[in-house]
């Protein structure tokens, strides 16, 4: 053991004395300003456990540029995204090892927080607020004065559709959800084979961006107790709008992402998509003979006017309180989710939207994704979509609300049944479990 | 002399001790261990106290028997028990009589191309559970299948294979196309064992091949049905790989569609491990009772059978 010891000592020194000499110019630079803690006690190497692809080459930027300069060294660890890395987080902090950073989707934040494993860096943030919309920032402070992560990606929901079958069934772009169902019987009309779209059971977070854009606040606080609302009006609105039409038939009752899907996408049977501003990279690889063949337009409105859309995916870059780095954590996340350079690369290498709202329209936003070579003002537009997104309200165990929508919603689709009662189910079971955590719980 | 004398007759004494001693840590850290921490676990739960954020606010505490209450109140688990049931139904006498009739042909005299018929029915049984299920599934999708092109071409009908009862026609044909091989090859090497003379005697009797087969072959591999038996048994109780896969292709599938499945979905899905831990117990002693029920009926009879 003691030899250890020593040798780790006998490297951190050598270590340290090359950086001194290497950073002295840079120390001298920035010795004035208010670093202290992990930056100023030697380098400092964080782990970062994140799934989007070439992240290392972002990070890269990071440890030639900036992070040089500061000494810190950040690693990347590819994961799987969504909920098994939730579990996987969880239990590694459990052991006091989580990483410094994770990045994770907004809605797994609460999850995250009630389980004590991402620290509060508002001190070493605060300033990067104004990047970005007061809704997505929100969702990084549970509605407290913590701020328990950057946020880095969002989804936007838009309405998508294949600009050239509209015009050869002469169906023209919904602008509300009525006219919405009254294209998807329209179409059925002129061709019973083909769907406007379909009611997928499978894709929870589809259907909370759906219900967001309704005005649906799915969990709120009031003094020490939650409430939660799942089955309030405005998401019973979205239910049986999608469950009467999967009723009459008016859209198919089928799960997304599968090969039949990605067929139905590809030959015309379906002919729309309500999806997020990510759809450009899933279309690509679901349905490439459709290339140029699609537009964007707005997600339809509850009543003629309106102008809100949900959000469908999207994810943040938090610190761990297991980090003994807090500080250079936060500011490697602050960087990576506001420095220009930084959001090209990913937007370039990772392929996300950003959450900040001036790379939004810079860089690589500038130019229509391939797929939509047709429509020049596709980021213009979503950048405007981007700013009507309606606030979320995420609550400490979205995923049992999720997994049970899965459940619920499988068999009512399945059956043609009646969805307000999927979702009572979806309702009761959230109230259970967070009864039986003992949560204090208003319905 | 007399230390060296007292060393050795320490040394063979402690000899067996230490031959023990790899075995005996091996079943402590990866055996006794887990279990023992399932079972705590299995006992405890999660306490969260107010809004439940922050540091402090979750903490575990004693839950006594709550955790296997809620597992046997909670009618998810019962069903995925009864589906699993009705799958079994269908796929252990379907696997273990063609494995059976397999067997029996092979062993026959009178069969051609044995080695390379024999690979062929066994090569399933080398493609993993999860390949094999997604190899399948694209073949019951009816949009992408090459089986209902060719129905739809023929103007016959094309049911669903996906959903209510024929989902667990597709899910089972999946086990038994798999699994036929391995069952098969047990039996098979049962019969090569079986001593020539006693077919010479049958034959000198006058007995037909059909009278063969049934009176003395399958007689004699007993043990080994038995032993498929018991495997079937065990491998239909932990179902998981097959109905997790079809799960995304279709609505019929639930998250809890089978027991196993459910252990899965609390502490991966929900991010109970404590409620998971509860029912992996009660599953794991629920396979011990079936299984050994199972295997002590069968050797009471044959050793009945042995008497007389």
């Amino acid at each position: 053991m003691p030899n250890t010891k020593r040798r780790r000592l006998l490297v951190r020194g050598a270590a340290s004395a090359l950086a001194i000499t290497l950073g002295a110019t840079a120390l001298a630079a920035c010795g004035s300003s208010d670093d202290d803690g992990g930056t100023a006690s030697g380098p400092v190497s964080l782990t970062y456990w994140t799934w989007t692809p070439g992240m290392d080459k972002v990070v890269d930027l990071w440890n030639k540029g900036q992070g040089k300069k500061d000494r810190i060294t950040v690693t990347v660890k590819k994961q799987a995204s969504g909920d098994t890395l939730i579990t996987k987080i969880l239990t590694a902090h459990k052991a006091g090892k989580a990483p410094d950073l994770v990045q994770a989707e907004y809605q797994a934040l609460p999850t995250l927080v009630s389980n004590d494993a991402l620290a509060d860096i508002a001190k070493n943030v605060g300033d990067a607020r104004a990047k970005f919309a007061d809704g997505v920032w929100q969702q990084t402070t549970l509605g407290t004065d913590a701020v328990y992560a950057v946020p880095q990606d969002i989804g936007p929901m838009m309405f998508y559709y294949r600009a050239d079958l509209f015009k050869k069934y002469g169906l023209t772009v919904p602008a509300t959800w009525e006219q919405f169902a009254e294209t998807a019987r329209a179409l059925k009309k002129k061709s019973p084979g083909t769907d406007l779209t379909t009611f997928s059971a499978s894709d929870s977070g589809l259907f909370a961006g759906l219900a967001q854009q309704a005005g649906a606040k799915w969990w709120t606080t009031s003094g020490d107790k939650w409430k939660v609302a799942i089955d309030d009006a405005a998401t019973k609105k979205v239910a049986d709008f999608w469950g009467g039409l999967v009723k009459e038939g008016a859209v198919d009752n089928q799960p997304m992402y599968t090969p039949a899907w990605n067929k139905a996408l590809d030959t015309g049977k379906q002919i729309a998509w309500v999806s997020a501003v990510w759809a450009p990279g899933t279309l690509t690889t679901a349905a490439p003979d459709t290339k140029g063949k699609w537009a964007m337009a707005p997600l339809p409105q509850w009543s003629d006017g309106e102008n809100v859309t949900g959000s469908w995916g999207g994810s943040s870059t938090a610190v761990t309180t297991d980090s003994k780095h807090k500080e250079a954590a936060a500011k490697f996340a602050a960087w990576l989710n506001t420095d220009g350079d930084a959001l090209n690369a990913l937007a370039k290498e990772g392929g996300i939207y950003p959450a900040s709202t001036s790379a939004q329209l810079s860089g690589a936003f500038t130019t229509p994704p391939d797929f939509f070579s047709n429509q020049a003002d596709f980021y213009a537009l979503a950048a405007k979509i981007a700013r009507t997104t309606a606030p979320s309200a995420w609550g400490p165990n979205v995923n049992v609300a999720y997994t049970t929508f899965n459940d619920a919603f499988g068999a009512a689709a399945k059956d043609r049944s009646d969805f307000s009662a999927a979702l009572a189910k979806m309702q009761s079971a959230t109230v259970a479990d967070m009864k039986k955590q003992g949560f204090e719980v208003s319905e | 002399m007399t230390t060296a004398h007292r060393r050795k007759s320490y040394g063979v004494k402690g000899a067996p001790y230490g031959f023990l001693l790899p075995a005996t840590i091996l079943f402590a850290l990866f055996f006794a261990l887990p279990i023992g921490y399932a079972v705590w676990l299995s006992l405890h739960k999660v306490r969260v106290v107010g809004l439940g954020l922050g540091s402090g606010a979750r903490s575990e505490v004693w839950a006594g028997v709550e955790n296997y209450t809620d597992a046997f109140t909670d009618s998810e688990l019962l069903d995925g028990a009864l589906r699993v049931l009705g799958y079994g139904c269908i796929v252990v006498p379907v696997m273990l009589g063609l494995a059976l009739l397999f067997a029996l042909m092979l062993d026959s005299d009178r069969v051609r191309l044995a080695p390379f018929t024999r690979l062929a029915i066994f090569l399933p049984y080398a493609i993993p559970g999860v390949v094999a299920a997604l190899l399948w599934g694209f073949l019951y999708l009816p949009d992408v299948s090459p089986f209902y092109y060719v129905l739809q071409k023929l103007g016959m009908p094309q049911p669903d294979l996906l959903d209510g009862g024929p989902l667990y026609l597709a899910l089972s044909n999946i086990a038994i196309w798999g699994g036929t091989g391995f069952n098969m090859i047990v039996i098979y090497t049962a019969l090569q064992a079986v001593p020539a003379e006693v077919y010479e005697a049958a034959k000198l009797d006058g007995a037909t091949p059909l009278q063969i087969a049934l009176r003395i072959k399958i007689p004699m591999v007993a043990p080994s049905l038995v032993l498929t038996f018991f495997f079937s048994i065990i491998a239909t109780l932990q179902v998981f790989s097959e109905p997790t896969t079809l799960k995304p292709l279709t609505n019929s599938v639930s998250t809890t569609w089978s027991p196993l499945m459910k252990v899965y979905r609390d502490a991966f899905g929900t991010g109970d491990v404590h409620q998971a831990a509860a029912e992996a117990v009660i599953i794991a002693l629920a396979t011990l009772v079936l299984s050994f029920g199972f295997l002590r009926g069968a050797n009471r009879r044959n050793k009945q059978e042995a008497a007389r």
